[in-house]
């Protein structure tokens, strides 16, 4: 009698790596329609380029790497990230542009730090970083402009020639400063009214983005209801925005409104599927307060006195150096102890 | 309503308990062998107080603890001690252990039997030592002696006695059967231990996923104080810690006992065990024990005597070896595999399950943590597991331990739910058991450390002592060859003091003993040490010292004042070395008043300037 000996838990129920994925790559559907509906196809084209490029390039670092390919690309973290820059790139961007941002954000920010759950910064967002620093005209021209898949939106075989041509030189026709940056520049000669009349905006708050941003809002709180992320870091993150607008730009003549930052740019893919990566992230809940608190404070002051229009790559960024910092000092107080152990083994209490 | 609090964290795994909760509580009889381990306590092992070959009766003493803390092991039947040997016990090492091995002869035959009619006549601590005299210790797991668990400290009043029949694992029924059907003596047993320990509130709490044995406890406590409080299903809730914060609000303090805040709580077979001592004074023998799992055909509990091996009960519940892939002991949460059927029941246990592979199938093989925080969710000790799973893997231990690595309770929430199907309990023992290990190794070289700093320290003493002996030896050929220079000396300047070149080369050697003198001087009081009045001092030695000096600086004012009167250019120079002759009078002086001190002779030489 050959009896299995393992150790305990003999039960389990877990939900996969994988799974938990694949739910956060459903729960992106939404705003990939609504990105599709309002600006064309770009994003859809963006998106199986980027995550065909991603799942590429990772089996052939894992190659490289002696790794067992197909058990880790069968994780589908790589696919989530070439997702996650798909979603966040500008819809006409060149391939070679959304090609290098992938590449460095699977190659160098994900496997070179030692791969899935080694990395300290979030990859996608790193990739977005060095595009955006070393390609600003690429990534700031490409926006398309708000128009309907039914209306004015170019065909599907004129977007995907624009990507993948080596000039493009016909797009102006399409393309359009997004309304972050749009009020950003206008807002200091202009008055709001006068500078709302700039057809990016829309009859609502942000012609497209809008619905771009309640739909990733609708899949983020999916997430949440599934359990997959907490509600921590997305209610930090959009509760700073929030705060900071109204206690630092309440006058719109001088300043975008709260709505414009809350339902423009990347702020509801930040705030649901970008700073809840879990492995770049803080651990505890105090913690994910602290770290999506911070990601807001930082968007608000970048995207209102910086220089550029928007920032969610850069906050992210600057919140996962600061993440072991955080760990630190908030650790939960575990049970029978007065309070939680914070800071390093030898002081404070330790 | 009895208040209710809840625990952090927890998970609800698939309960698998109606499996083994259809039948009643069955005999599984007297087996062939039985096998009785010395140790099924915490504490000191008992020792066998039976010899091979030896008839024993049912009931009776057959190991006992002397020394340390412990109880005894009695015979569950009677029959021949066949044998004390090294057996196999329930132990997650799969270790070897001594057992009484006693070959039954059928007739089950009492022993003598000291039952108490009234219990309260007999004092606490009669009752207390029949407790002992059982057998009794924790059937919930852990087995600690229960008549030492209920003399907590003095300062420690318990103000809350809880029963747990929490019995949060899944497949386990023991508690629940045993509260079924033997509620009276579930409620017989608490009664004596709340009168020992005199509580203000008597509790029994319950998971509300067995309505049948809450029925049948709250028939059995009608006319009590014992209150039955019906607590949520989630695991881990028959947790000691979290029953007690479910219960009372309160939290066991880290490292302490929950006597340390006023609670106590004992099993619900504990109780039954009391009762039985005590009312018909039947010692701990037997115990009820749930056999389930896919493997076996009917799955239930047995009224099983201590001892008997496992095998006999897959028999008992029907076991289909073919379909048995896995042996657990214990839940599937907290148990353990058994490499083998071949071990007895201890008064510890409590379940088998014989699982097939499709039952409990191996867990995928492992991925990269992601720090989903899964874990954190679910850890009913408010951990950051996936920060203590870092840690021991990168065998930071000191970091782990700050994270209050000694706090978790090994539940396996966090590994039932990580989706990377990491081990993290595993990992969480092999850090406690490498920290256990620095640590007895710390102490074992601290130990040697001492012991040798001390070798160091006698041997270091015993050179300076030989070397202090040495220089005294030379300082006083030093000295004696000083005085025989100064003599020469005087004679010189005597002889011939207006000769300025030979005063001057005098000086000059009065000037190098004077150096030679101070230096012997320094080492002494540095070589010295004051605290040292062991030391005899050499009163002559001082004496002669002080003469010497006396003599010089006689010498060297006739040489002053010789030169004074010769307006010669010295003058300055021959001043300095008066006054520094001067010194070493005083200081001679000193040295002499405070031997004599020391020598106990309180005569101080007069100054005379």
């Amino acid at each position: 009698m050959a009896l299995v000996q393992q150790t305990s838990p003999h039960a389990r129920n877990a939900r996969p790596t994988s799974r938990v994925m694949l739910w956060v790559m459903l729960a992106t559907v939404p705003g990939l329609i609504a990105q599709t509906l309002f600006f064309g196809w770009g994003n859809l084209i963006n998106v199986v380029w980027c995550v065909a490029l991603a799942l590429g390039s990772e089996a052939v670092i894992l190659k490289l790497r002696d790794k067992p390919i197909a058990f880790f690309l069968k994780d589908n973290t790589a696919a989530v990230t070439g997702l996650l820059l798909g979603l966040s790139l500008p819809q006409f961007a060149p391939w070679w542009v959304s090609g290098i941002a992938v590449i460095s954000a699977i190659v160098v920010a994900k496997q070179l730090y030692g791969g899935l759950g080694s990395n300290p910064f979030n990859p996608a967002m790193v990739g977005y970083a060095l595009v955006l620093i070393s390609f600003p005209v690429a990534m700031t021209t490409n926006w398309a402009q708000p128009a309907t898949l039914w209306a004015g939106a170019p065909g599907f075989g004129e977007t995907l020639a624009t990507i993948f041509s080596a000039s493009q030189t016909s797009i102006d026709a399409w393309t359009m400063a997004t309304p972050l940056d749009e009020y950003k520049h206008k807002i200091a000669t202009f008055t709001a009214a006068e500078v709302l009349q700039h057809p990016t905006f829309g009859d609502l708050v942000a012609r497209g983005w809008e619905w771009v941003n309640l739909a990733f809002l609708a899949g983020g709180l999916v997430l949440i209801w599934l359990r997959i992320i907490t509600w921590h870091i997305p209610v930090a993150f959009l509760g700073a925005i929030a705060v900071m607008s109204l206690a630092f730009g309440s006058n719109a003549d001088q300043y975008a409104p709260l709505q414009l930052h809350l339902l423009a740019g990347g702020t509801m893919l930040g705030a649901f599927f970008i700073a809840t990566d879990p492995v770049s992230a803080a651990t505890s809940h105090q913690g994910k307060l602290i770290y999506g608190a911070g990601i807001g404070v930082l968007i608000y002051l970048i995207r209102t006195w910086g220089n550029y229009p928007d920032a969610v790559a850069f906050s992210v960024l600057l919140l996962n150096f600061a993440v072991p910092f955080i760990d630190h000092y908030t650790p939960p107080r575990t049970y029978g102890h007065h309070k939680a152990r914070r800071g390093v083994p030898g002081k404070n209490g330790g | 309503m009895t208040q209710l609090w809840d625990f952090a964290g927890g998970v609800h795994p698939a309960e698998n308990k109606h499996q083994s909760t259809s039948r009643p509580i069955r005999r599984a009889g007297i087996p062939e062998r039985l096998i009785l381990p010395l140790q099924q306590h915490i504490g000191t092992p008992a020792e066998a107080i039976v010899s091979i070959g030896d008839r024993v009766l049912k009931g009776q003493k057959i190991a006992e603890v002397t020394t340390g803390i412990g109880v005894p092991v009695h015979a569950p039947t009677s029959g021949t001690i066949e044998a004390i040997e090294q057996r196999q016990v329930p132990h997650p090492s799969g270790m070897a252990d001594w057992c009484i091995i006693l070959k039954p002869d059928g007739e089950d035959q009492w022993g003598e039997r000291n039952p108490a009619s009234d219990y309260h006549q007999l004092g606490r601590d009669e009752v207390l030592d029949r407790i002992r005299n059982a057998g009794i210790s924790g059937m919930g797991g852990a087995g600690f002696p229960t008549d030492i668990k209920l003399r907590p400290p003095r300062d420690r009043k318990v103000e809350t006695l809880i029963l747990n029949g929490a019995e949060c694992e899944p497949y386990i029924t023991a508690d629940d059967m045993t509260m079924r059907e033997l509620a009276d003596e579930v409620v017989a047993g608490m009664k004596v231990m709340a009168w020992i320990l005199r509580p203000s509130r008597c509790v029994v709490g319950i998971e509300d996923n067995k309505p049948e044995a809450i029925e049948a406890m709250r028939k059995a406590v009608q006319g009590t104080q014992i209150e039955i409080a019906v607590v949520p299903t989630k695991y881990p809730s028959g947790g000691e810690k979290q029953l007690v914060q479910i219960l009372t609000g309160l939290e066991v303090p880290s490292g302490g006992i929950p006597a340390d805040i006023g609670v106590m709580c004992q099993n619900v077979g504990t109780a039954v065990a009391v009762s039985r001592a005590i009312f018909e004074g039947i010692p701990l023998i037997s115990r009820v024990f749930t056999i389930s799992g896919d493997a076996v055909q009917e799955p239930g509990n047995f009224d099983v005597l201590i001892g008997t091996p496992v095998s006999d009960l897959l028999a008992a519940a029907g076991l289909q070896a073919d379909k048995l892939n896995r042996l657990v002991l214990g839940g599937p949460m907290m148990g353990y595999t058994l490499t083998t059927d071949q071990i007895p029941v201890i008064k510890t246990s409590n379940c088998v399950i014989a699982a097939t592979r499709a039952e409990l199938p191996a867990p995928p093989p492992e991925q990269p943590c992601i720090r989903c925080g899964e874990c954190a969710e679910v850890c009913p000790m408010e951990l950051l597991p996936q920060q203590l799973f870092w840690y021991s893997k990168a065998t930071e231990f000191e970091k782990a331990e700050h994270l209050n690595l000694f706090d978790c309770i090994e539940c396996g929430a966090c590994s039932y739910v990580c989706p990377s199907s990491i081990p993290l309990v595993q990992y969480y023992r092999f850090a406690k058991g490498e920290i256990r290990t620095q640590r007895a190794e710390q102490l074992k070289s601290d130990r040697a450390r001492e012991r040798f700093e001390a070798r160091q320290a006698r041997l270091e003493r015993e050179q300076q002592e030989k070397e202090l002996r040495r220089k005294e030896r030379a300082k006083a050929a030093a000295e004696a060859q000083a005085q025989k220079q100064a003599e020469a000396e005087q004679t010189v300047s005597q002889g011939d003091a207006v000769d300025n070149r030979d005063a001057k080369a005098a000086l000059v050697q009065q000037a190098l003993e004077r150096k030679k003198a101070k230096a012997a001087q320094a080492t002494e009081s540095t070589q010295q040490p004051p605290t040292k009045p062991a030391e005899k001092p050499d009163i002559e030695a001082l004496e002669k010292q002080l003469t010497q000096a006396e003599a010089k600086l006689n010498t060297m004012q006739t040489m002053l004042d010789d030169a004074k009167t010769q307006q010669a250019d010295n003058v300055d120079k021959l001043e300095r070395a008066v006054a520094k002759n001067h010194d070493r009078v005083v200081r001679a002086r000193d040295a002499l008043a405070q031997a004599h001190k020391l020598a106990g002779t309180e005569s101080s030489p007069q100054l005379s300037e």
